[in-house]
């Protein structure tokens, strides 16, 4: 019974963490219908430029907010110089190019950084039964989404941004600059990405060190719901507990392949995951 | 070229299509096992001028030219992206690898074809599982495919050798021949003949009544459904030939490398197989020539350079991926159709002169 | 002359969908757009207001060039469209569609609001439902009260009657009408409806493959047989 309240407990920190990522894949697919294979190398970027500010400041909260920032701005970048010249002309060409920039920023990172791992602390101590460090990540998690509820349910920004999500054409009828409402999701989106790279990155990081949680990530997103931001929370939830069970009763080297066997046995169910929007889809 | 004989009446019917003559009489099939036989040839000769370290590069260019012409079938033909084709290399390895271990008796022949029967029950296995979902929904379960199957190999370390891996040893140049080609070159050979016929195999599917069902799904799933093609049926039977052709391409790359850990299929590689294939030219199969070429050697040319330029370790391990993001960005931006259609259209004006319609 | 058009020229790849239009729409008039099927209605809309390039030629409001401006820009200068189908965003609510097409001005424009929803009672009425849940006819009302809601010099309508049962239509035409005398409007109909767009407008445009082939006051076009015949299929 102890063993299923901490695999639970666990379950609740990492899901934390998968329910980010999977957030940050949301915003940028509801924007673009384009799921961002690059999010994770958003976040190393992120993450490794926290980890260099903290060594130089002695600080690992400067470091912190350093990496938000350059998340944010990562995101922006990255929309304006690459992803909007191409993405446009087709689906398997949107996700060619995330993937391109997947590989070329994990191996700037190794150039940079070296392939070795590198000590990256955690934000509060660790050790325990949801220790502050676990609670830290789901409260951060949890006041990031709902922040984010709030950015788009009541202010002229968020309004803009569904807008321009939903129909562009109108929205440029109504004086919105529908280009910059995307570079805004994204920005918002690595935001988000680096916030979940920063809790996921402890306690070493390495130029592989998301792929793992990249792939709880978007299995979150994909039962989720690619178009629903509670379904990220949801599935981001689902997943984190679910690989903690399987990871503590079966064995971690099975997770993976657990993740895969829920999002078959979902999507079968609903192929566009739990909470999708059933007129999402064109016929 | 044939209008001789119809000149009076050619103004009031449109000329009928002329009948293929020649070259484009043959029947798909023969044809492609010609093209084949002909690569085969130049192969041969090609090998013999070069050495044996050359040979060794171009059979694991053979190998990975099949996995991606296999994933062009899949992507390129039917439009489903797949991420977790590496995950078919490593069934088929590590199958191959099984086999020669515990029936050390069965030729290679037959070892080949066990390989491809099994990554065959997989692909039905992965693509009926994943038949429903569409875009980046089976890009997504596919990638997890490709991360979570290494993880077998960790589980299940006493068959599958942890993260060393297993090694085998092969048969090199049969005795008669011991002199006349080295191991290598025969290796080399053994890769590009079984690769040149599934090659042939593939091109003519892609050239038949599925080639055209596929793209006719691709370009608009809901018409071709109303045209009575078994949309879910034909997508499996591509997502069921893009695994053979990777499970046959991982057995081929554990006879010519004789280690297979679970080290060398990672999302990586399946990432590398994707991106190589847009390099290459997504819309033909001889794009997977160009994608081969540029896997094996922008590695090894990566390495030469940092070498020369006397950069570290982190650089030379990280080059040939930032090299491969680049060029593929690149390439979508200003040649989208690759490789391969940057050639066709070089050479368009030639073929035009010599071959009018 | 509020809006002037000169010599305006568009086209997708090769095809020239606009050949030197040039047309005048009086201040406070309301002016009707005719013709068939692909004469290049929709494209004339789409070009004055920035969503489609112009190859050639000028579009002044109020003697201010919009040419070249992104249609993002070209709505704040006082030239609003309702695109065809009306642009209806039914993933939001009615408010937050209305509140949408004000929200360039900056200042929250409670007042903008009030109007709008006086002129549609229906939509007030159902304010903070779903879009989704209008009918066709509500629909093109909240359609035309975003567009009023940035407080237009100008406003172009694109097909307001597709879809719509007549009656509802000639609720839409009467409803502009009396919009045009009570807020002093200027109001330029595209329509293929030819003959319910005449009956209200006091002016008209006839296009055809691109040009304008015969224009004046509505009431000489609706008698006028040889154009009826020609381009307006009646």
């Amino acid at each position: 019974m102890t063993t299923f309240l901490n695999l639970t407990l666990n379950g609740l920190a990492t899901g934390a963490v998968y329910a980010a990522l999977a957030l940050s894949l949301v915003i940028i697919y509801q924007a673009t219908r384009l799921v961002n294979f690059a999010q994770p190398a958003l976040a190393l970027v992120a993450v490794y430029i926290a980890y260099t500010v903290s060594q130089m400041t002695g600080s690992y909260w400067i470091g912190f907010v350093a990496g938000l920032l350059s998340g944010l701005v990562a995101g922006a970048l990255v929309e304006r110089v690459v992803i909007r010249p191409i993405a446009k002309s087709s689906e398997l060409n949107a996700i060619i190019v995330t993937l391109g920039l997947l590989l070329i920023v994990q191996g700037g990172v190794g150039m940079i950084w070296g392939n070795r791992q590198h000590g990256f602390p955690y934000a509060f101590d660790y050790v325990g039964r949801f220790s502050p460090a676990d609670v830290f990540a789901v409260a951060s998690v949890a006041v990031t989404a709902l922040l984010l509820f709030g950015l788009y349910q009541f202010t002229p920004l968020g309004l803009r941004m569904r807008a321009a999500a939903f129909r562009p054409e109108a929205a440029r009828l109504s004086g919105v600059k529908v280009g910059l409402m995307l570079t805004a999701g994204w920005a918002i989106a690595s935001l988000i990405g680096a916030l979940a790279g920063m809790l996921a990155g402890p306690p070493f990081i390495s130029p592989n060190a998301f792929d793992g949680v990249f792939v709880y990530g978007i299995t979150a997103a994909v039962i989720g719901g690619l178009d629903n931001p509670f379904g990220a929370v949801l599935g981001g939830v689902l997943i984190g507990l679910g690989m903690s069970y399987v990871s503590g009763y079966a064995g971690p080297e099975l997770a993976t392949l657990a993740a895969l066997a829920i999002v078959v046995l979902v999507l079968s169910v609903r192929p566009d995951g739990i909470l999708s929007r059933p007129a999402a889809r064109k016929v | 070229m044939t209008t001789t004989s119809t000149s009076s009446n050619a103004v009031e019917a449109p000329a009928p299509p002329a009948r293929p003559r020649g070259w484009r009489a043959l029947p798909s099939p023969v044809r492609h096992l010609l093209l084949a036989a002909l690569g085969l040839a130049v192969f041969t000769g090609f090998l013999l001028v070069t050495g044996d370290l050359t040979a060794l590069r171009m059979a694991a260019v053979g190998y990975t030219m099949l996995s991606i012409a296999g994933l062009q079938l899949l992507v390129g033909g039917s439009g489903q992206v797949s991420l977790g084709h590496g995950a078919f290399m490593m069934i088929g390895a590590y199958t191959t690898a099984l086999l020669v271990i515990h029936m050390p008796m069965l030729p290679l022949a037959a070892d080949l074809l066990l390989v491809v029967l099994v990554a065959v029950v997989a692909g039905i296995a992965v693509g009926a599982a994943t038949a429903r979902l569409h875009g980046p929904y089976l890009a997504g379960a596919t990638l997890i495919l490709a991360v979570g199957l290494p993880g077998l190999a960790h589980r299940y370390h006493e068959v599958l050798g942890g993260s060393n891996g297993l090694t085998i040893r092969t048969a090199g140049a049969p005795p008669f021949l011991q002199g006349v080609v080295t191991n290598s070159e025969w290796k080399a050979l053994v890769v590009w003949t079984t690769v040149l016929l599934a090659m042939a195999l593939l091109a003519t599917v892609n050239s038949g009544r599925l080639g055209r069902r596929l793209r006719a799904i691709r370009d608009d799933e809901n018409a071709a459904a109303m045209a009575g093609i078994p949309v879910g049926r034909t997508k499996v039977v591509a997502f069921v030939i893009a695994s053979a052709a990777g499970g046959l391409a991982g057995g081929l790359q554990a006879y010519v490398l004789g280690t297979i850990t679970p080290g060398s299929f990672t999302l990586a590689l399946s990432l590398t197989l994707i991106a190589a294939l847009v390099l290459g030219g997504i819309s033909s199969m001889w794009g997977a020539l160009w994608a081969g070429l540029a896997v094996v050697y922008l590695e090894i040319w990566a390495s030469d350079a940092t070498r020369a330029l006397n950069l570290d370790r982190d650089v030379e391990n990280n080059l040939p991926v930032v090299v491969f993001g680049v060029l593929l960005i690149l390439i979508l931006r200003f040649w989208p159709l690759g490789v391969h259609g940057a050639v066709q259209r070089l050479t368009a004006p030639l073929r035009k002169k010599s071959a009018p319609r | 002359m509020i809006l002037e058009v000169q010599n305006l020229n568009a086209s997708y790849g090769a095809v020239r969908a606009l050949k030197d239009v040039s047309l005048g729409v009086a201040e406070k008039g309301f002016c009707a757009v005719l013709g068939a099927n692909g004469a290049g209605k929709t494209t004339l809309l789409r070009t004055l207001t920035g969503l489609h390039r112009a190859a050639g030629g000028r579009v002044l409001l109020e003697g201010e060039d919009l040419t070249r401006l992104p249609a993002e820009r070209v709505v704040t200068r006082g030239l609003a469209h309702v695109p065809e189908g009306g642009g209806v965003i039914t993933e939001l609510t009615v408010e937050e569609n209305l509140r949408l097409g004000g929200l360039w001005r900056r200042r929250r424009d409670r007042v903008a609001l009030d109007e709008v929803l006086d002129l549609f009672p229906p939509l007030a009425q159902r304010i903070s439902k779903s879009a989704s849940t209008l009918s066709g006819g509500e629909r093109q009302m909240l359609a035309i009260g975003r567009a009023l809601m940035s407080r237009p010099k100008v406003l172009l309508l694109d097909e307001p009657s597709l879809g719509l049962a007549p009656l509802v239509t000639r609720q839409i035409f009467d409803l502009l009408r009396e919009l045009r005398s009570s807020t002093g409007l200027t109001v330029v109909l595209v329509e293929q409806n030819a003959n319910g767009a005449l009956a209200v407008t006091d002016s008209g445009f006839v296009l055809n493959q691109g040009s304008v082939v015969a224009s004046g006051p509505s009431a000489e076009l609706l008698s006028d047989d040889r154009t009826r015949h020609a381009y307006l299929g009646f």
